[in-house]
C-alpha cells in the first residue's frame, strides 16, 4: 500500500486531499492536524464569527470545510489533535509529538503559520488571559468570551487585516476600539499609501481610535518586573493597561495582538531544507522528489512575476496551491515528469465596515486609477511594472473588476489595455 | 454532491451566504456573472455536461461555500 501523509488539517491540506483523490490516487491519505478540529474556514473568525450570537458549536459547524462535511466522500484518515514534531526525510517518516512514527511515500506540507507574538511584550499572569492573538477557532472563541456584554474597550496591536477586521467587528458590537501600529499607515506591508490612508479614514469615520506611528511599550497589571511600565487602573487586575511609546496609556478589557504570522516549519528542521521565511520549494511546489508544500508555510518562485519568491498567507492561495501541490504529488508518485509551474495571480479580499477591499497581484509605484477616487464608495486602481505590464489591481467595492483584472494580470495584459477594458 | 451519474445538474446559490467575491465568475464565466450592482447572477442554472467540471470547481473555490450542484428532477 502507498500512503500520502498531509501534515496540516488546514484549508491547503483539505484542497490537497481533494486534488489527490481527483488525480486518481486511491491508496491511503492520512491527514495530521495539531488543532482539535477538522479543517475549517478561517476568514470568518475575525468577521461574522465574532459578531453573530449563535452558540459556538453551531458556528463551528458552519465553518467546517466541505471536504469534512462529507467524511466518506474522499475516504481520508484523520489524526486530529496530533502534532508532527519531526520529519525524517531519509526514512520517509513523520514523528509525532507522542513519539509515534508514521511512514509515508508522499508528503504534503501544509502546516500553515502561527500568530506572531511580540517578543518584547511582558504579560503578567494576572492579565495573560486577556491578551490574545487570533489565528484559530479556539482563539476566536476565547475572544468572543472575553468581549464584555456591555460596551467595553479593546486595544488592538497591529493595523494589519486581522487587526482591522477585529476592529470593525468590535465597533459593530458597540465596543470602544483603539488600534495601535508603529507604521505610519495601516496595512503598510501590502498597500500603497493612498489606499492605506483611505482605510485609515474609513476606520476613523467609524469611531476607531487609530494610533499610527506609535509602538507598544508594555502590558501589565502591576509594577513587578523590570519591563513593566504600567499598571491596571481598576486595582483588581481585570482590565489591562497598555503603555504606548509616546507615553500615553490605554486601558482595555481585551488586547488583541495582530502583528502577522510566522510559518510553522520547526518540525522540518534537520533535513537540509531552506526554512528561512517558510519552506522553500521549486516552481512546481516540490521540496524533495515526493514532498510538496502549499499554503502559508511555502515559499516558491512565482514565474508569472519573473520568479519572485512569494509566501502568501491568503485564503485563495491555500486553495489553489493546495490543489496544485496535491496533483503534482500524485504525478510524482506515478513516476511522471515535466511538471507545470505554479504561477498564480495572488488575490485576497477583506471586509471592514461593510466595505469590500480586494487586491489582485502586487502593488507597485506605477499606477492608474480607472474608477472613482479614494474616499468614494467605489475605486479601482491598476498597477504596472516598469515595462508597462499590468501586475496588480486594487478594487474597493468592485469585485467584478478585481476578478476581471486578475485575469488580465494572468494574461500579462498591458496597463493601457487593462485601463481600456476596465475603465468606466 | 452525489452527482456523478446524475443526468441534469442544477446550480444552486445560497444568496444569504454569497458575498459577491466573484471567484465563480473567474472560473465559469459562462454560468456566473457579478454585475456592476455587485450582485451575482446565475446565467445558466442547468449547465450542460461540458460545464459541469467548471461549475464544480467554482463551488469548491467559493470563499463562502455558497454554491452547490444538485440533481435536477
Amino acid at each position: 500500500m502507498t500512503r500520502i501523509a498531509i501534515v496540516g488539517a488546514s484549508l491547503a491540506g483539505a484542497h490537497a486531499a481533494r486534488a489527490i483523490r481527483a488525480a486518481g490516487f486511491d491508496d491511503e491519505v492520512l491527514v495530521v492536524g495539531d488543532e482539535n478540529h477538522l479543517p475549517y474556514d478561517r476568514p470568518p473568525l475575525s468577521k461574522q464569527f465574532l459578531t453573530t450570537n449563535a452558540d459556538d458549536g453551531h458556528e463551528y459547524e458552519k465553518l467546517k470545510l466541505r471536504v469534512t462535511k462529507e467524511p466518506g466522500a474522499l475516504d481520508l484518515r484523520w489524526r486530529i489533535g496530533a502534532k508532527a514534531s519531526q520529519l525524517d526525510l531519509d526514512e520517509r517518516a513523520l514523528v509525532l509529538a507522542t513519539g509515534e512514527r508514521i511512514d509515508f511515500d508522499g508528503l504534503v506540507v501544509a502546516t500553515g503559520s502561527r500568530a506572531r507574538l511580540l517578543p518584547h511584550l511582558l504579560v503578567p499572569v494576572e492579565v495573560a488571559g486577556r491578551v490574545c492573538s487570533l489565528r484559530t477557532i479556539d482563539d476566536a472563541v476565547r475572544i468572543k468570551q472575553l468581549l464584555p456584554s456591555d460596551p467595553g474597550r479593546l486595544v488592538i496591536c497591529g493595523a494589519g487585516f486581522i487587526g482591522l477586521e477585529v476592529a470593525s467587528s468590535a465597533r459593530e458590537l458597540g465596543h470602544d476600539v483603539s488600534v495601535v501600529d508603529v507604521a505610519a499607515t495601516p496595512l503598510s506591508r501590502v498597500m500603497n499609501r493612498e489606499a492605506a490612508m483611505a482605510v485609515a479614514d474609513l476606520h476613523r469615520g467609524h469611531g476607531v481610535d487609530l494610533r499610527l506611528g506609535v509602538g507598544l511599550s508594555t502590558v501589565a497589571t502591576d509594577g513587578k518586573g523590570s519591563r513593566v511600565a504600567t499598571v491596571a487602573t481598576d486595582g483588581k487586575g481585570s482590565r489591562v493597561a497598555v503603555g504606548l511609546s509616546d507615553g500615553s496609556e490605554l486601558t482595555a478589557d481585551l488586547v488583541v495582538i495582530g502583528v502577522g504570522a510566522s510559518p510553522d516549519v520547526d518540525w522540518l528542521e534537520g533535513n537540509g531544507f531552506d526554512l528561512s521565511n517558510g519552506l522553500k520549494v521549486d516552481p512546481t511546489c516540490a521540496a524533495a522528489p515526493t514532498v510538496v508544500a502549499a499554503g502559508d508555510v511555502a515559499r516558491w518562485p512565482n514565474e508569472l512575476y519573473d520568479g519572485q519568491y512569494m509566501r502568501i498567507e491568503q485564503w485563495d492561495n491555500a486553495v489553489e496551491m493546495g490543489a496544485f501541490a496535491g496533483t503534482r504529488l500524485v504525478a510524482a508518485l506515478n513516476g511522471e515528469s515535466g511538471y507545470a509551474s505554479f504561477a498564480p495571480v495572488p488575490w485576497f479580499w477583506s471586509d471592514q465596515f461593510g466595505q469590500k477591499i480586494q487586491l489582485a497581484g502586487l502593488v507597485t509605484p506605477d499606477s492608474q486609477i480607472v474608477i472613482g477616487k479614494y474616499g468614494d464608495d467605489r475605486v479601482v486602481e491598476l498597477f504596472s511594472n516598469q515595462r508597462g505590464v499590468l501586475v496588480g489591481a486594487l478594487a474597493w467595492n468592485r469585485p467584478r473588476h478585481a476578478i476581471l483584472a486578475r485575469q488580465l494580470i494572468a494574461d500579462r495584459a498591458s496597463l493601457d489595455d487593462a485601463v481600456e477594458k476596465l475603465a468606466g | 454532491m452525489s452527482d456523478q451519474d446524475a443526468g441534469q445538474l442544477k446550480v444552486v446559490v445560497d444568496f444569504d451566504l454569497c458575498e459577491s467575491n466573484a471567484v465563480c465568475m473567474a472560473v465559469a464565466p459562462e454560468v456566473f456573472e457579478v454585475r456592476d450592482d455587485d450582485f451575482l447572477y446565475v446565467l445558466n442554472e442547468t449547465p450542460g455536461p461540458e460545464l459541469v467540471e467548471k461549475v464544480r470547481e467554482s463551488a469548491e473555490r467559493c470563499p463562502k461555500q455558497a454554491i452547490t450542484l444538485e440533481a435536477s428532477p
